[in-house]
Parts: structure tokens; C-alpha cells; sequence
């Protein structure tokens, strides 16, 4: 047992880090924010330069190899900087779904684009009625001649307005909710019948709803095992939870800095802030949750590259609940403490608020994993 | 102790409410109701129904304009505005200055400002806060120095709530510098009109604009303006505070805000169910409604203290830190309802007028479209108004004598 970097994994954080702090600062994301797909196409050329987009990926796929954790280091520097890259959505939900359910001719196809920034991919698996539940799937893929024929709706896909391709979990087959009968097809975003309502999110990445009427795809737009897509959809979105659980640890982390040191600089009653105890105490509290989110979320990215499914789903339920719990109190704190100039655009503060609210509500909020979890133990004992 | 309505309290508040929802404009409702923005306008049309009926100031005096109810009747009145789907009251004029002028006026101030309060002709803002002086709002810096028969008043003013729209603001300004930094702060009345005033907007985290900065440079105010006696304004103040806090806790807006978690809980989806068919969520609004309800009884029974003659004192503190928590935990009860599309964001709803969802923007549902916003803009709640902190400190000194 080691629960530690390796030297290598301190070059990886030293250089993320680095970036971010002398290369991506607020105005920097305001920037990017504005451009068309909101975000920046040469700072994307700059991550796959720096082998970023490579990360997981293996070499002879144009990758650079490397487990999870390597990946997760990556994504807290990101939360930190605040990044509005598609980095989730194309390497972490895209790449994901394709290294573990591509077959060998759609993983030499499409992965050494990935790697080197010319594909840019999203993830539909949630639609209106779904909430967060991954087998709640309306939309249909029904088959024809020698394909199929996808209708639905799928809602707060991120990036969808700007991607090439867009994997959706479709029916194949059983009700709404079964667990059974899922399949994840890749599709062409400008393919007839697609349309993507793309909208800016409260904490300033893009999103998009996509509608699917009657878009034909041939058998290869299948990923992994027709009507077992659901398994392939858990695995990804576990993987992609624990991963963002280690990236809020990383925003938690720029949020308890900013209040440190705005309370150091800020003088009311002829004194620092930053002497009063009683906001003392409640700064120090943020610190630690920030620790807790932060190893509990290793924990849960180093399972999700075990064997063990059920170890790795249960790790990863923790590790988002925590983010999500964590995120809420220290993003309130920050503000709180901040006064009036917490609620301002104009600070950096308020924009690692949102993004840690929003964090809470993508693979499911705290509420959602603690469920979960509750429903497991139940599980564990009957079985 | 009596939680029953007598009958002429029954009938006052019959009357109450079938004139209240039987006069709300339906789109002023609508807005209320979903959460949209206001503008002036919407606050001023529901002000003047309100003030043409005689309801404009229930904490008023008769003889300046109140109905004269007492504080049972004021109490079902605000539980009334609420249900019906009303904008809030500006509370500047009305509750602070209002209060302040019936107390410390003069004769003529109260003559000349007071009826266009109750006739919603002046929009009055609050500038106490400065970037210097928040917390600490007794440290102030604006200065106003007498030159015959006019105040000259230079400084900055911050976080002025709705600024855009008011045509007079009462400030704290420094007259002296010496003693006790209490000791030098008069209070001042300044038309927004004359020259040196001017207003900056500052946007919010939600994308709004509420809250402006308001530079006075050169500022000419005409001593008659001075409310109260030279260098005695915070005691002015202290009173206004007093005022504010009491109005602060919302225990009738968080009920009709309690009404909405339940339709949107009733609308949205959770394994297949309506997620107010899920037990888990229902506890969590069972516990606000605990925490809501056992606030209404604090509240109660210090108004009903107040009416046997009782001067508000320090406890109002906890009705302003306990209303503001209970007011957040319902943002978050909103947030938590609507999942994964509370982290749609509709530009759109930022504009005067939402149309609702149409083809052009998010596909998101119109009772969804506001919670998150309204979520991060509530934050002000517990920092406004004298923060919760140091409402803490309030009651740690006045009341546990620490
Ligand atoms: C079950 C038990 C076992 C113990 N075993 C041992 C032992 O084996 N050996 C030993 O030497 N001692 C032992 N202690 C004593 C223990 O270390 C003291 O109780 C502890 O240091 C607190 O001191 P106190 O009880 O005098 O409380 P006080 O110091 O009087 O504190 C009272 C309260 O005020 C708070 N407080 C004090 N100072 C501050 C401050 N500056 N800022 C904010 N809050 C403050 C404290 O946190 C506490 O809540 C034990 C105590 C307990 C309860
Ligand atoms: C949306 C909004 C609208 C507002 N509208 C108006 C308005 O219309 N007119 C007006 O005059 N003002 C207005 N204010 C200003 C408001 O009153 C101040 O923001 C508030 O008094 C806090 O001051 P500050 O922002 O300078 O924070 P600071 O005083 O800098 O406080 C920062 C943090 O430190 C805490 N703190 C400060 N001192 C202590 C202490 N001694 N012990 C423990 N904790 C402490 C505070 O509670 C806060 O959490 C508004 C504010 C907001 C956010």
C-alpha cells in the first residue's frame, strides 16, 4: 500500500498547476467563455501539445498511457483554474466510453484524434425524466434493415453544441427502466435528425439538449455490447465522478486560498479579518473538507482502475457525495465570508462558487450518492 | 397564549385576501411566481393598489397614514401579500426612512417626504455601506462639511440596493471627526438628481444588477436636509436597523416559497414517481418546515410582546439570522428539486420580459428556469442587513452578556 505520487505524477501537477496559475487567470476564462463554443481552440491545441488529451490513452493508440490517478491530477489543476475546456466531457466521458467499450477498429479510428485534439466528443445519458438514474431511458434505437433508428431526447449534454460526435444510451430493447436493454451508439452531431439547443450553464461551460428523430446509424455507431450499454454507461459515469470528485477537491482548494487571503488583506474594526476566531475556525473547516473531498476522491479514482465493479461504484458514490456536500459548505463559507464582494461578478470567489454548486449536479447531487450507497448496504446484505 | 383567530381577526383577514388576489395584476404574479425580474415599474403599479386602499404602510401611525391595525393584523397582512403572489414592499421608504421620519423628523421633513413615500412618487435607496466601511459601517468616511447653508458631501457609497431607480438616498455621512467614531456620523437625505451623483452598476453573481456603487462628489445638500441633530445620526441609524431586521425574516414569503418546492417537487421526476412521492425528500422539507415554523412562533411572540408595549430590543437578531438560514435552506431545497437542469442557464430570464421557453433558448422548464439564479443571488440574504456574524455578535454582547 502507497497513497502517494510517484515522481512522475509531481511532474504532471507541477506543470497543471504551473499553467494554470501563470497562463489561465479570471480574465482568461471570461475570454474564453465568449468565444464561439465557449471555450479556446489553440488553448486546446496547447493541452494536446502539453499531451493533456493523451493521458489514459495507450501508445500505440497515440496515447501516453498512464492510469486514472495521472488523469485525476490533471482535472484538480483544472478545478483550481476554473477551466472551461471540454476536458470531461471529450477525454473523461468520450475517451472513456471508447477505451473501455470501443472495438480495436473504433479505438484506432477515433482515439489518436482524441489524443491529438482533433475530435471532440459528449455524452448524452440523461434525459427529462431521468433525474439521475442511468437506466432511465426513453429514448429508442429501433432496428432497421442493417442498423437502427434512434428517437428521444437527451437534456444537459455538455459541450453537445460544439462536439464532432455524440455517444447517447439508447433503447434497444424492455421499459423505461430497466436495467437490461440499453445500448451506447456514437453518433455524428450533424447527422440527419439531430438538433442541439446549445446554452451557456450557471457556471459558465456550455451545455446542450439534444433531440434524436428518426437519426439512422449503422451497426458500427454501437459501443460495446448491444443491450448491455448500461454496464459501459456505469462504469464510465463512476469513473467520471470519482474524477470530478479529485477536480471540485481542486476548486475547494483555490476557494479556502481566495477567502485565506482576502481575510488577510481585508481590515474591519481596525483589523485584519483574518484575527477574528470565530471566522478563523469556520476557514479552517473548509480546509479540512477540502483534504477529506481530496483523498476520498484518489481513493475512488484508483478503484475505478481495479477490477472490483462493486468496490469501484461504492467508492466513487462516496467520493461525489463528499464533493458534493463539501462543495456546498465551502462554497457558502467562501462567499459568506467574502461579504458583499462575495456576491459580485466581479470576484473570482463567486465563480468557484457556482462551479462547485454545479459540480453537485452532474452524475448525481449528494443526495443521489448517499441513496446509493444506502441501497447497496441493503443489497450487500441480502446477498 | 391563543393560536386561534378570533372572529373580527377571521373576517379582517377574509377581507385581506379576497382584496389582495383579486387585485394583483396577472403578469406581476406570473413574475412573482416564477421568479422572474422585477422592474420598477411592476414594484410601483402594485404599490400604488396597495397605497389607493389604504394598506401602503401597515406599521405606520394613523395620523401619517398607517390603517392602524395592530400587530396580529399586520402579521395576517403580510401572510396575505405573500400568498397572493405580491412583489416584495420596497422597504426603504416604507420600513426604514418612513419609521425614521415619524420618529426624529421635523414637522416639515415629515410633510414633505411622507405622503410621496406612501404614493410611491420618490424611490428611496440606503446608502449606509461604503467599500471601507461594511461591518464595521460606524468607521465611515463619506464627509459632508458645512458651507452656509448647505452640506458639501464627497465620498462613495457601495452595494446601494436598486439605486438605479430611486430618486432621493439617505446616507450616513462623517461631520466630525472627533471622539468616538459613533459620535460624528450624521444622517442626511441627498436628491439623486443634483450634480456629483452618480451611479454604477455592479453585476451580481447571477448576472443581475441590483446593487450599484454611488460616487457623491461636490454634492450641495440643503441643511434642512439633515434628519435628526448634527453628529447624532447613529442613533438614527441604530433605530433604522432595529426596523430593518424585524422585516427581514420573511416568515410569510418563506411559506409561499415552501408552497413552490412542494409544485415543482410535484413536477418533477424521481425513479419513475413525482419526486414529492419520495420519502427522502419529503424529510428534508419536513425539516425546514421545523425550522420555519418554530421561527413564526419566535416571531410571534415577540410581536405579541411588542403590543403589550415592549420596545424591540436585541432579539430581533435572531429573527433576521434564523429567517435569512431558513430562506437559504429553501434555495437549496429549489436546487436540489429540479437536478441535473439546475445548471441550465437562460440568459433570457436576466431581461425585463421572459417570454418562456421558447424555440430560441434552453429547453428548460419555466419552473426550473430561476432556482439556480436564485439560489446564488439568496446568499446576500445572510450578508445584508448587518451580517449573520454579526448578528452573532449582536446577541453574544446584548443578550448572553459575553
Ligand atoms: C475524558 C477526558 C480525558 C482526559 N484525559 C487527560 C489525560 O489523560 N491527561 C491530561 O493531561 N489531560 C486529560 N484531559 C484534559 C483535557 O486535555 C482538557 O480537558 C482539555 O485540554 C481542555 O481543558 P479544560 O477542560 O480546562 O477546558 P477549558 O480549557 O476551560 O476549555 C473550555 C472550552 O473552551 C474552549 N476553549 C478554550 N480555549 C479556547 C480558545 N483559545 N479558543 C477557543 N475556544 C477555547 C475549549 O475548546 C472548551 O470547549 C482529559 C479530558 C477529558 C474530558
Ligand atoms: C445584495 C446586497 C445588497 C445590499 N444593499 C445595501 C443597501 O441598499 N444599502 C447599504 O447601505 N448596504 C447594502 N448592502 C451592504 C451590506 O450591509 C454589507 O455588505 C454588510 O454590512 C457587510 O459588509 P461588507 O460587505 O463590507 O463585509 P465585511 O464587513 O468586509 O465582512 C466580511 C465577512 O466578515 C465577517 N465579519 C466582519 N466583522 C466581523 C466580526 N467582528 N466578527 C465576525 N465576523 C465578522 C462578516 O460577517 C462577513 O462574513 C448590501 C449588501 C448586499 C450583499
Amino acid at each position: 500500500m502507497n497513497f502517494t505520487f510517484t515522481e512522475e505524477q509531481l511532474l504532471i501537477r507541477d506543470m497543471a498547476e504551473r499553467f494554470f496559475r501563470d497562463e489561465y487567470d479570471l480574465d482568461t476564462r471570461r475570454k474564453h467563455q465568449a468565444m464561439p463554443g465557449g471555450f479556446c481552440p489553440e488553448t486546446w491545441a496547447q493541452f494536446a501539445e502539453m499531451g493533456w488529451l493523451a493521458l489514459g490513452i495507450p501508445e500505440d493508440l497515440g496515447g501516453v498511457g498512464g492510469g486514472s490517478v495521472e488523469t485525476a491530477i490533471l482535472m484538480e489543476a483544472m478545478g483550481g483554474g476554473l477551466a472551461v475546456e471540454p476536458f470531461l466531457s471529450t477525454v473523461v466521458l468520450g475517451g472513456g466510453l471508447m477505451i473501455r467499450g470501443g472495438s480495436p477498429e473504433q479505438q484506432g479510428d477515433l482515439l489518436p484524434k482524441l489524443a491529438a485534439g482533433e475530435l471532440l466528443l459528449a455524452f448524452g445519458y440523461a434525459e427529462p425524466q431521468s433525474r439521475y438514474d442511468l437506466n432511465d431511458v426513453a429514448t429508442t434505437a429501433k432496428a432497421d434493415g442493417g442498423g437502427y433508428v434512434l428517437d428521444g431526447a437527451k437534456c444537459v449534454v455538455l459541450h453537445a453544441g460544439t462536439v464532432d460526435k455524440i455517444a447517447v444510451t439508447a433503447r434497444t430493447s424492455g421499459d423505461v427502466r430497466d436495467r437490461a436493454g440499453i445500448t451506447v451508439f456514437l453518433i455524428d452531431a450533424d447527422a440527419p435528425g439531430v438538433t442541439v439547443r446549445d446554452y451557456p450553464t450557471v457556471d459558465g461551460l456550455r451545455a446542450g439538449d439534444v433531440t434524436l428523430s428518426g437519426v439512422k446509424v449503422g451497426v458500427e455507431a454501437v459501443l460495446g455490447e448491444v443491450g448491455n450499454g448500461l454496464e459501459l454507461t456505469e462504469a464510465v459515469i463512476d469513473r467520471a465522478a470519482a474524477l470530478i470528485a479529485v477536480e471540485a477537491a481542486g476548486v475547494m482548494a483555490a476557494t479556502t486560498q481566495c477567502t485565506v487571503d482576502y481575510l488577510k488583506e481585508r481590515k474591519q474594526f481596525g483589523r485584519p479579518l483574518g484575527d477574528f476566531q470565530a471566522l478563523q475556525h469556520r476557514m479552517t473547516e473548509m480546509y479540512m473538507e477540502t483534504e477529506l473531498t481530496r483523498w476520498l476522491g484518489y481513493m475512488a479514482v484508483v478503484r475505478q482502475d481495479g477490477d472490483d465493479r462493486s468496490a469501484a461504484a461504492r467508492a466513487a458514490a462516496q467520493a461525489k457525495a463528499k464533493a458534493g456536500q463539501a462543495g456546498r459548505l465551502i462554497g457558502q463559507e467562501a462567499v459568506q465570508l467574502h461579504g458583499g464582494m462575495g456576491v459580485t461578478d466581479e470576484m473570482f470567489v463567486s465563480h468557484l462558487f457556482k462551479r462547485l454548486t454545479m459540480i453537485d449536479h452532474v452524475f448525481g447531487d449528494a443526495a443521489h450518492h448517499v441513496e446509493r450507497l444506502a441501497d447497496m448496504d441493503i443489497g450487500d446484505a441480502a446477498a | 397564549m391563543e393560536l386561534v383567530l378570533n372572529p373580527e381577526e377571521s373576517a379582517f383577514q377574509k377581507e385581506v385576501r379576497d382584496f389582495l388576489r383579486t387585485s394583483i395584476p396577472p403578469e406581476i404574479k406570473r413574475k412573482v411566481d416564477l421568479g422572474l425580474k422585477l422592474v420598477k415599474d411592476d414594484y410601483v403599479v402594485w404599490q400604488k393598489i396597495l397605497h389607493e386602499r389604504g394598506w401602503i404602510a401597515p406599521s405606520w401611525p394613523k395620523e401619517y397614514g398607517g390603517p392602524g391595525w395592530s400587530p396580529v393584523q399586520r402579521y395576517l397582512y403580510e401572510e396575505e401579500l405573500a400568498a397572493a403572489s405580491s412583489p416584495r414592499l420596497i422597504t426603504f421608504g416604507l420600513k426604514m426612512l418612513g419609521p425614521v421620519l415619524v420618529e426624529f423628523g421635523t414637522d416639515e421633513q415629515k410633510a414633505r417626504y411622507l405622503p410621496r413615500i406612501l404614493s410611491s412618487e420618490d424611490w428611496w435607496c440606503q446608502g449606509f455601506s461604503e467599500p471601507g466601511s461594511g461591518s464595521d459601517l460606524a468607521s465611515l468616511s463619506t464627509r459632508a462639511v458645512r458651507d452656509g447653508d448647505h452640506y458639501v458631501v464627497n465620498g462613495q457609497k457601495t452595494w446601494t440596493t436598486l439605486a438605479q431607480y430611486a430618486d432621493w438616498i439617505f446616507c450616513l455621512v462623517r461631520t466630525s471627526t472627533e471622539g468616538k467614531k459613533q459620535a460624528g456620523i450624521s444622517f442626511l437625505l441627498i436628491d439623486m438628481k443634483t450634480p456629483g451623483v452618480t451611479v454604477r452598476p455592479i453585476k451580481t453573481l447571477d448576472g443581475g444588477q441590483e446593487i450599484n456603487d454611488v460616487f457623491l462628489e461636490d454634492v450641495r445638500v440643503p441643511v434642512d436636509n439633515l434628519v435628526g441633530k448634527e453628529n447624532d445620526g447613529w442613533t438614527v441609524a441604530k433605530f433604522l436597523l432595529g426596523h430593518e431586521r424585524f422585516g427581514i425574516a420573511g416568515v410569510a414569503r418563506s411559506k409561499k416559497q415552501m408552497e413552490r418546492v412542494r409544485e415543482i417537487a410535484s413536477k418533477e421526476m424521481k425513479r419513475g414517481r413525482p419526486l414529492i412521492e419520495d420519502a427522502r425528500f419529503r424529510e428534508e422539507m419536513a425539516q425546514v418546515e421545523i425550522d420555519l415554523t418554530a421561527l413564526e412562533m419566535t416571531e410571534l411572540h415577540l410581536l405579541s410582546e411588542q403590543a403589550a408595549g415592549r420596545k424591540p430590543g436585541p432579539e430581533s437578531s435572531i429573527l433576521k439570522l434564523k429567517g435569512t438560514q431558513v430562506q437559504q435552506a429553501i434555495t437549496e431545497l429549489l436546487l436540489e428539486a429540479v437536478g441535473n437542469r439546475a445548471a441550465v442557464f437562460d440568459p433570457a430570464i436576466l431581461d425585463d420580459d421572459w417570454p418562456g421557453p421558447g424555440n430560441d433558448g434552453p429547453a428548460i422548464p419555466e419552473h426550473a428556469a430561476t432556482v439556480a439564479s436564485h439560489y446564488f443571488n439568496w446568499r446576500k440574504a445572510s450578508i445584508y442587513g448587518g451580517s449573520n456574524e454579526i448578528q452573532r455578535n449582536i446577541i453574544a454582547k446584548a443578550i448572553l452578556g459575553l
